[in-house]
C-alpha cells in the first residue's frame, strides 16, 4: 500500500521545528507501524538524509518508549494498543498519517519524534515507592491482602508510564499516571504506610512540573494502552484531601 | 471549583423552585412570589445567604478560569490534530459553555437582579412602581412578554447551563475523589436528569410567555 506521512522535524530541543512531507509507495498492511518508519528510515539512510528520530525499545507493548501521536491520538487508532503493537492493516492505502510527538510543557522535544518523558521519574522519586521495611518473602507471604485489593494493585500497576495519557489530555494533565501509581503502592499493607505523604509529595512534583489540572474529560482512560481506570483519579483525590485535612 | 460547583448545583434548584411560582400554578401564585422576592430583598439571614452565594459563583467562575489557563499553558505548542480521543462532547468545551454561562449571568443580573437591589432601574416603559421587590412579579412579566429575542437568549441559556451541568454534575463527584463501580453510573443518571429538569424547568418561564 501507498503512504503518506506528514512528520514532525526538529533537529535538537531548541531547533523550531516543522512538518516534512514523504511518501512511501510499498507498505506491507502486515508491518507494524515501527517498521514502516524502519523502512522510511532505511529510505533516508540511502539517500543520504537524516533519519527520523523515534524512541522504541521492547516493540512489544510492556516498556512505553514508543508514544506517537499519530492522526490526533496517542499511540494511533486501535484501542489498548501501544505504537508498536499498531499495524499499518489499520490505515487505508493512500492515507496522510500524521506523526507528532507528545505535547506538553512537561515533556520537552529533544529531537524529531521524541519527547523527554523525565519528567515522570522525577514524580516516581518524589514519593512513588515504599521506604519502610516491607520485610523478606516468606513474611510477605504471611500478610493477608484483600483478592479485590491485589487485582486492583496488579491492574494499576500495568501502567507502563508511556506517557499517552498525558497527551490525550486536553489540559496535559499526568494524573491518571500518577494515580496509577499511587494506587499500585497505597492498595497493599506495605504502601498503605506511607500513602498520606505520597500523595502530597507526588501531587506538589506533578503541579511544579507543570502539568496541567485535570477537568475529567476521561481521555486519558480512553487512550491509555494498558486500560488503567479513571478510578485511580478519585482514589488519588480521596487520599489527597484527606491528607490535606488530617 | 467541584464544592463551589455543587452549592451552585443546590442553589440552582432553589431558585428554579422560586420561578416557577410566576407560572399560574395555584391561585394566588404572583402574590407568593412577590412575597418571596421581598422576603429574599430584607430578610437578613438571606442577605447574608447572598454574600456566601456570589462567592460560591466568584470562587468558581474565578478558579475555572485560573485552571484553564493554567491548563493551556501546560500543553505549550499544540497539536496539528489534535483530541481526535472518543471523549463526552462538552466536556471538552466546558470552558466555553462556561464562558457562554458568564455572559448570560451578567445580562441576567442587569435585568433583574440589580433591580431587585435596586441598583438598576426598572425598564420606564414597564411603568413599575418603587420600591422595585414588591412588584418584582410585574418587573418579569414585563421582560418576557416585551421581547421574543430577550426570552429566546434566556432559553438558549439554560439549554447551555443543561449541558455543562451534565458533564459537571458527575465531574465534580470524582474531582471529590467519589468514584465507585456501583455508585457513580447512578450519580451520572441522577447529573443527567438533574440537567433536563434544569434545562427545561428554567425555560419553561420565558416559553409560558411567548405562547400567552
Ligand atoms: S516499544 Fe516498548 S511499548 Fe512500544
Amino acid at each position: 500500500m501507498k503512504i503518506k506521512l506528514k512528520i514532525w522535524r526538529q533537529k535538537n530541543a531548541k531547533a523550531k521545528g516543522k512538518f516534512v512531507n514523504y511518501t512511501l509507495d510499498d507498505v506491507s498492511p502486515e508491518m507494524s507501524f515501527l517498521e514502516m518508519l524502519d523502512a522510511l528510515n532505511s529510505k533516508l539512510i540511502l539517500q543520504d538524509d537524516e533519519p527520523v528520530a523515534f524512541e522504541h525499545d521492547c516493540r512489544e507493548g510492556i516498556c512505553g518508549c514508543c508514544g506517537l501521536y499519530i492522526n490526533g491520538r496517542p499511540h494511533g487508532p486501535g484501542e489498548k494498543t501501544t505504537t508498536c503493537e499498531l499495524h499499518m492493516r489499520s490505515f487505508k492505502d493512500g492515507q496522510t498519517i500524521v506523526i507528532e510527538p507528545w505535547r506538553a510543557k512537561a515533556f520537552p522535544v529533544i529531537k524529531d519524534l521524541i519527547a523527554d518523558r523525565n519528567a515522570f521519574d522525577k514524580i516516581i522519586i518524589a514519593g512513588g515507592f515504599v521506604s519502610v521495611n516491607a520485610g523478606s518473602a516468606p513474611e510477605a507471604n504471611s500478610i493477608l491482602i484483600k483478592k479485590k485489593n491485589a487485582d486492583e494493585a496488579f491492574d494499576s500497576a500495568a501502567c507502563i508510564g508511556c506517557g499517552a495519557c498525558v497527551a490525550a489530555c486536553k489540559n496535559a494533565s499526568a494524573m491518571l499516571f500518577i494515580s496509577a501509581k499511587i494506587s499500585q503502592l497505597t492498595l497493599l499493607n506495605q504502601g498503605k504506610v506511607e500513602a498520606m505523604e505520597r500523595v502530597q509529595a507526588m501531587v506538589a512534583k506533578m503541579d511544579e512540573l507543570g502539568f496541567g489540572n485535570c477537568t475529567n474529560t476521561y481521555a486519558c482512560e480512553a487512550e491509555c494502552p494498558k486500560g488503567i481506570k479513571v478510578t485511580n483519579i478519585a482514589r488519588m483525590n480521596r487520599e489527597f484531601i484527606a491528607a490535606k485535612v488530617s | 471549583m467541584a464544592l463551589a460547583g455543587l452549592f451552585l448545583i443546590v442553589f440552582l434548584l432553589v431558585h428554579l423552585t422560586i420561578n416557577l411560582f410566576i407560572l399560574p400554578i395555584c391561585e394566588n401564585h404572583d402574590e407568593i412570589f412577590s412575597a418571596i422576592a421581598h422576603f429574599m430583598g430584607t430578610n437578613s439571614i438571606v442577605k447574608t445567604f447572598e454574600i456566601v452565594l456570589m462567592a460560591g459563583f466568584l470562587i468558581h467562575i474565578i478558579y475555572g478560569i485560573i485552571l484553564q489557563i493554567q491548563n493551556w499553558i501546560a500543553r505549550g505548542k499544540g497539536y496539528k490534530i489534535a483530541n481526535k480521543t472518543k471523549t463526552s462532547f462538552m466536556s471538552k468545551y466546558i470552558i466555553y459553555s462556561g464562558l457562554l454561562i458568564l455572559f448570560f449571568l451578567i445580562l441576567h443580573f442587569f435585568d433583574l437582579y440589580f433591580i431587585k437591589l435596586g441598583l438598576v432601574e426598572a425598564p420606564a416603559a414597564a411603568n413599575i412602581p418603587h420600591p422595585h421587590e414588591e412588584h418584582f412579579y410585574d418587573i418579569v412579566v414585563y421582560l418576557f412578554s416585551n421581547n421574543l429575542l430577550y426570552s429566546i437568549i434566556y432559553i438558549i441559556a439554560f439549554i447551555v447551563l443543561g449541558i455543562h451541568l451534565n458533564h459537571t454534575f458527575q465531574s465534580a463527584f470524582q474531582t471529590l475523589g467519589l468514584n465507585h463501580s456501583k455508585y457513580t453510573p447512578f450519580i451520572k443518571a441522577v447529573g443527567t436528569i438533574y440537567s433536563i429538569v434544569i434545562a427545561i424547568g428554567f425555560s419553561i418561564v420565558p416559553l409560558y410567555f411567548i405562547f400567552n
